[in-house]
């Protein structure tokens, strides 16, 4: 059943559905094969079901989010690691990540991406491997056969292995011009390469010698910027990258990659990358997801007005002292909260006003909170 | 039981200047001495009459008001010489910072100026912070060179906490506020000090005021003496000093000694104001304990703000350990009834209820359904005794409140703590109860997260009607069988209901008709028609379902075989009720179990909350009585395997263990291969936790293959009761591989983990594998590897309550202000809209299906029946 026939009937019943329901509609009718009469009847059945369950009027919809948010915090592991899918990687998960996730850390644990590719590419293995040595970070000492540090003649010899090279998907030429352009003193020839220290003090001759076979050692010569080890999977029929840190912005441009499932868990990553609406739902996500893997449930509902109110104003702020508990209107309330001394002082200096239209605040002078019973009166209807 | 008199609209926050100090100030205070030989409070010293009285008898010297009645009032000290509050240093070094230290203007340009103050103007008229702002003016008028007077500016540094340092030159309070007077009143803005209620000259303290001795009360001990608290303390070292200070000055001492008292002086006042200023040492008591002083009476969690302001003590309220009771329903608890003759109800008294008013009062306030208290309308409060009852009740008319004890029906509200989420507070109705415990349901247990190994429940007691009306209807138990963290239901049937109900139901489970007509009614169901035949389970459990009620599920049981043969499951798994009659399947977790309960929830969902309180009282009450027809019981003799399975069991951890040598030796011979991106240390242990993680679940599968369905304990763990499969096979077959970090056991002792093994052993004995089952008992290795891994939960566990509980508490501050407005948005309270529509669907998590608006696919099967019905 298509879309277009279930919303002319949902706009015939005078209601407004959220798309998504409405395509659960269209969907439920295609497997059980409604007639027209039935879908009539069953669009007003749920209309009724939508006006049941809507929330109502000064619902505490804020306190309830904190708490199933909040809640389930108890039953979660402390275990820092876990293999999440990939077993060659490390991820931070349960409270500590979500604690990561609430405070909007700007340097997580553990930042990781996932990197899909087009349709057009993504079968295609050497395709892929090819992407993921150009993003891994591949050092010198990846690729060597033989290395050799020679006291005697103060040089440095080394071997590379061009099974690896090939292996690894690396040009040869490349990886000779990057070690031509970081060191001066490198005789080459073919797969034979000797660095010669530069010498300032004769006194310190070895030292130097042993620093420059560090150096040679740990020459980067593939990768992008923040991206550490990269592993290789196949999803299905597909295949696609992990890997260990994150910068989402090099990894978009690069030719083939699905733009809209490529991922990273860094959040703020995604709000410079992408924005802040994109930011709100990487927190949904990561939030949800740490969520389910502990085998807890949460309505996306609560998370989603976590994620709102972190984002409420333009920018990803955190919960707590730094972020929204900060820049309450209230003194009183972010006096309550922390830091009641730097509160109060500068609220004096600065002749602030409190007009206690908060919960806290009314909580302190004793008078009933504004929210749900305590946000509506009663009036007498009056006899005529 | 009056209406709100006064609403407070708005506070204001300000600076007080030095004349208004004195304005508000009752008596200078001098004398550094409070008492004199006699014991009078001397005058003009720190306990001086007119400061306010605390005992009840006295009055007060200022108001005239009894002792409680007056709230005290402030005296002040003129200080000898100015000083600067601590709060404000940093305050008073960026200001010095920012403006010219010739002229006093700020160091801004004209058009500068202009910009700054239309920015903060505007923020100020939207009622937003100016913080940034006030920061932004700080580094841009850091400069070399005034822009008005072409003063060359030196840079200003603070010396934490109160010295402000110029060059080389350290700055006396007194030249701070010279400078800090300086500055032009109309560019106050620029550096955050609102011209209206603050000058920055004030932040230099010159007249200091002293609180009123209710503020800082002494107590009296036993042996007479009296003892001062800290406030006063330090008050009196701020005027002992203050008073030197001023003799050396009239004296004409020399520069360095007023210096050095300056000094000094400032140090008191310093701590007095807050007494953890970081570059302080802190003030001490006599016996060595830091002085609590104002900034320590605010903050914190022990603090004026958390502890009294924010959380308040209330009467009315009891506490005391909990016990199970299963006839009691969900909604009531079992009050004891020497709590209920203390805690009391207001009843209005009428003409229709004076009779009964004064039954209660005849009754005492000893004997239950007595009363405590009589209030008459002038609001004098009359306590009853059993010598004047008699006369209470010849003066009660209609118009008093009569304080009743609390009885059978009352609403009260029950807590336990920790109260994570709302259904940690749930309204109950009272049953009087004998003993000295507080009774309740064990179905409810799941939501106050309470068991009963000594647990302690509060309770409260709703003295309005208001209260009780907004309980009864929002917060009864039966209203929050639904979680709103998930949608399904929270409230439900736990242990014993769960292996009960299975007992009743599974299949072959026969009984008389005199065994079911006892058990309906042991759960006070309505007794069905005498059939004069055997029933089964599922028929009797198919009395308390609804006459219409359809689904079909898979039961927690379900082995979740590859090919699923629905009705013809043999493990009975397979669950279909047709109009409210139990065809297949037997009930368990999936049932009516807490956080699973399929029935349960559908009945909640379908057909309200009273039902489905109803069928939560009679269905464990059934499970309980089937249970109890049937036996059950567990022992160590359910975890029995025979010794054909026990060997077996020692050669699969034999074969591993020889596996696990396999790969050592192959380490060490470095023939492994590594795991890409892991070292090749990383890839042994990674390979020998799989060998041994895959020999104990094998252990486990020999052990399980003996366990059948008429093991008690195996029912517990298949039907979701209590335990798990994994607790038998560990008390049955191997306990299984002890972990410290996440992975194997590696340290203890050097390069091995106890004196027992070799330097650098790696097999599964040294790291902590335990080969023994619980049963059989660990060897002393074992035992102390078990007990590592044992200790690093506790630990854990112990974190993890710390850090979800700052976690949840900082949620829970940033959102409380949140709520629904009538148009469906969601705003805080200062009008910001953070979601158009509460989750963009407006939806109620705790009124839907699982987060969905509602079972879509039951709805148009429901839809079907009712029409073929209709033709």
């Amino acid at each position: 059943m298509d879309i277009e026939k279930v919303e002319k009937v949902v706009k015939k019943k005078r209601t407004k559905f959220p798309e998504k329901l409405i395509y659960e509609i269209a969907d439920a009718a295609e497997r059980h094969d409604l007639n027209d009469k039935e879908l009539d009847e069953l669009v007003k059945e749920i209309k009724k079901a939508n006006q049941r369950a809507g929330v109502e009027n000064g619902e505490a919809v804020g306190t309830v989010a904190a708490q199933s948010v909040g809640e389930p915090g108890t039953q979660m592991t402390m275990r820092t690691f876990h293999y999440a899918g990939v077993a060659e990687l490390n991820v931070t998960l349960g409270l500590p990540r979500l604690i990561e996730i609430v405070d909007a850390r700007k340097k997580i644990s553990t930042p990781t991406m996932g990197i899909y590719f087009d349709e057009e590419y993504s079968a295609d293995e050497e395709f892929v491997r090819k992407i993921a040595n150009r993003i891994g970070k591949i050092i010198l000492n990846d690729i060597l056969k033989d290395f050799n540090v020679n006291y005697a003649n103060m040089n440095l010899s080394i071997e590379i292995d061009e099974d690896k090279v090939n292996d690894k998907r690396l040009e040869y030429d490349e990886i000779i011009a990057k070690i031509e352009k970081a060191f001066k003193k490198v005789e080459i020839d073919k797969n034979l390469l000797s660095f010669e220290p530069t010498i300032t003090d004769p006194k310190h001759a070895i030292r130097e010698l042993r620093l420059l076979a560090d150096k040679v050692r740990d020459l980067q010569i593939s990768g992008v910027k923040n991206i550490g080890k990269v592993v290789i999977r196949k999803e299905g029929a597909e295949w696609a990258i992990h890997t260990e840190g994150s910068n989402l912005g090099a990894v978009l441009k690069m030719e083939g990659v699905d733009k809209t499932r490529t991922s990273t868990n860094d959040i703020h990553e995604v709000e410079k990358v992408l924005g802040v609406e994109a930011a709100r739902n990487a927190i949904i996500h990561e939030a949800q997801s740490t969520m389910e893997e502990q085998g807890l449930t949460v309505d996306v509902r609560h998370i989603m007005l976590v994620a709102d109110m972190m984002t409420a104003d333009g920018k990803v702020k955190s919960i707590g002292r730094h972020g929204i508990s900060g820049e309450k209107a209230s003194v009183l309330a972010r006096a309550s909260f922390e830091e009641t001394g730097k509160h109060l002082l500068r609220a004096s200096i600065r002749g602030e006003v409190d007009h206690l239209t908060g919960i806290i605040e009314n909580i302190i002078i004793g008078q009933p909170i504004p929210l749900g019973t305590g946000s509506v009166g009663v009036i007498m209807k009056e006899k005529k | 039981m009056k209406g709100i008199l006064k609403k407070i609209s708005q506070i204001n926050f300000g600076l007080m200047s030095p004349e208004n100090i004195r304005k508000m100030s009752v008596t200078k205070i001098v004398t550094p001495d409070t008492y004199d030989e006699d014991g009078y409070p001397i005058e003009a010293g720190l306990m001086d009459p007119r400061l306010g009285v605390i005992d009840p008898g006295l009055r007060c010297r200022s108001c005239g008001s009894k002792g409680g009645d007056c709230q005290g009032h402030f005296g002040h000290i003129n200080l000898a010489r100015p000083v600067i509050h601590v709060g404000f240093a940093d305050t008073i070094h960026k200001v010095l910072r920012s403006t010219c230290k010739d002229c006093g203007h700020v160091l801004l340009t004209e058009a500068e100026m202009a910009d700054y103050r239309e920015k903060i103007g505007n923020q100020i008229k939207n009622e937003e912070s100016i913080t940034a702002i006030i920061k932004d003016v700080y580094t841009v008028a850091r400069r070399d060179k005034c822009p008005h007077c072409a003063e060359e500016q030196e840079d200003v540094k603070i010396d934490k906490p109160v010295s402000i340092v110029e060059g080389n030159y350290k700055l006396t309070a007194s030249e701070v506020r010279e400078r800090l007077e300086a500055i032009p009143e109309d560019e106050y803005i620029f550096v955050g000090i609102n011209h209206e209620v603050a000058k920055p000259e004030w932040m230099v303290l010159t007249v200091l005021p002293v609180p009123p001795v209710t503020v800082r009360p002494s107590i009296t001990l036993e042996t007479g003496e009296r003892s001062e608290d800290d406030l006063t303390h330090k008050l009196v070292d701020i005027l002992r000093i203050n008073q030197r200070l001023k003799e050396n000055m009239e004296a004409g001492a020399p520069q360095l000694i007023v210096e050095d008292l300056w000094e000094l002086l400032q140090y008191h006042v310093t701590t007095y104001f807050d007494n953890e200023a970081s570059g302080v040492p802190p003030a001490r008591h006599r016996s060595g304990r830091p002085l609590k002083t104002l900034a320590q009476r605010l903050k914190g969690k022990e603090g004026r703000f958390r502890s009294n302001l924010s959380g308040k003590r209330v009467n009315f309220s009891a506490r005391t350990v909990i016990s199970p009771d299963p006839n009691i329903s969900i909604n009531e608890v079992g009050v004891p009834e020497m709590i209920a003759t203390e805690v009391t109800v207001p009843v209005f008294v009428t003409e229709w209820n004076i009779e009964a008013m004064k039954k209660f009062i005849m009754n005492g306030p000893n004997v239950h359904p007595g009363a405590n208290y009589v209030i008459r309308p002038d609001e004098r409060k009359i306590r009853v005794y059993d010598e004047t009852k008699e006369t209470v009740i010849e003066k009660l008319e209609p118009g008093f409140v009569v304080e009743r004890h609390l009885m059978d029906g009352d609403v009260v509200l029950f807590n336990r703590q920790p109260s994570l989420h709302r259904m940690s507070m749930m309204a109950h109705e009272v049953k009087v109860l004998p003993y000295k415990t507080f009774r309740l349901n064990l179905c409810v247990c799941p939501p106050y997260n309470a068991d009963f190994d000594g647990d302690e429940m509060n309770m409260h007691v709703f003295q309005t009607e208001e209260s009780r009306a907004e309980a009864k209807s929002l917060m009864r138990v039966q209203e929050h069988i639904l979680s709103p963290r998930f949608g399904g239901p929270i409230i439900g049937g736990i242990h014993d209901h769960i292996s009960g109900a299975y007992l009743l139901t599974r299949e072959g489970s026969v009984f008389s008709e005199e065994d079911v007509f006892q058990m309906v009614k042991h759960a006070r169901m309505a007794l069905p028609n005498a059939t004069g035949k055997d029933w089964t389970g599922k028929q009797v459990f198919s009395l308390l379902l609804p006459k219409d009620l359809n689904m079909v599920y898979k039961a927690e049981i379900c082995r979740k075989c590859d090919e699923c043969l629905k009705q013809e499951c043999k493990n009975d798994a397979y669950v279909v009720i047709d109009n409210g009659q139990i065809i297949t399947g037997a009930m368990d977790e999936k049932a009516y179990g807490a956080f699973s309960g399929k029935i349960l929830d559908s009945i909640v969902k379908e057909y309200g909350t009273d039902k489905a309180r109803e069928f939560l009282d009679s269905s464990t009450k059934l499970a309980i009585s089937g249970i109890m027809k049937r036996g059950f019981t567990t022992s160590t003799a359910d975890e029995e395997i025979p010794r054909e399975a026990k060997d077996r069991i020692e050669q699969l951890l034999a074969n591993a263990e020889a596996k696990v040598e396999q790969l050592i030796e192959a380490y060490h011979n470095e023939e492994l291969e590594a795991l890409p991106g892991r070292s090749l240390r990383e890839t042994l242990e990674m390979k020998i936790m799989q060998v041994l993680g895959e020999a104990r679940d094998k252990s486990g599968e020999i052990a399980e293959s003996y366990f059948g369905m008429e093991n008690h304990a195996v029912i517990m763990a298949l039907t979701g009761a209590r335990g798990s499969m994994l607790n038998l096979t560990q008390i049955a077959a191997c306990v299984g591989q002890q972990s410290v970090r996440g992975g194997r056991i590696e340290r203890g002792y050097s390069q091995r983990t106890l004196p027992h093994f070799q330097v650098g052993e790696l097999g599964a004995k040294a790291s902590g594998f335990v080969h023994s089952s619980y049963k059989k008992g660990l060897d002393p290795l074992e035992f102390f590897f078990h007990a590592m891994g044992g200790r690093e939960g506790l630990v854990d566990t112990a974190i993890r309550t710390a850090q979800s509980g700052y976690m949840q508490r900082r949620l829970v501050n940033a959102l409380q202000d949140l709520n629904v407005q009538p148009d469906g948005t969601v705003r805080d309270n200062r009008g910001v809209i953070v979601q158009t529509e509460y989750g963009e669907d407006g939806i109620d998590p705790a009124k839907s299906d699982y987060g969905k608006v509602a079972d879509i696919d039951r709805m148009i099967d429901e839809m079907r029946i009712k029409s073929k019905i209709g033709k």
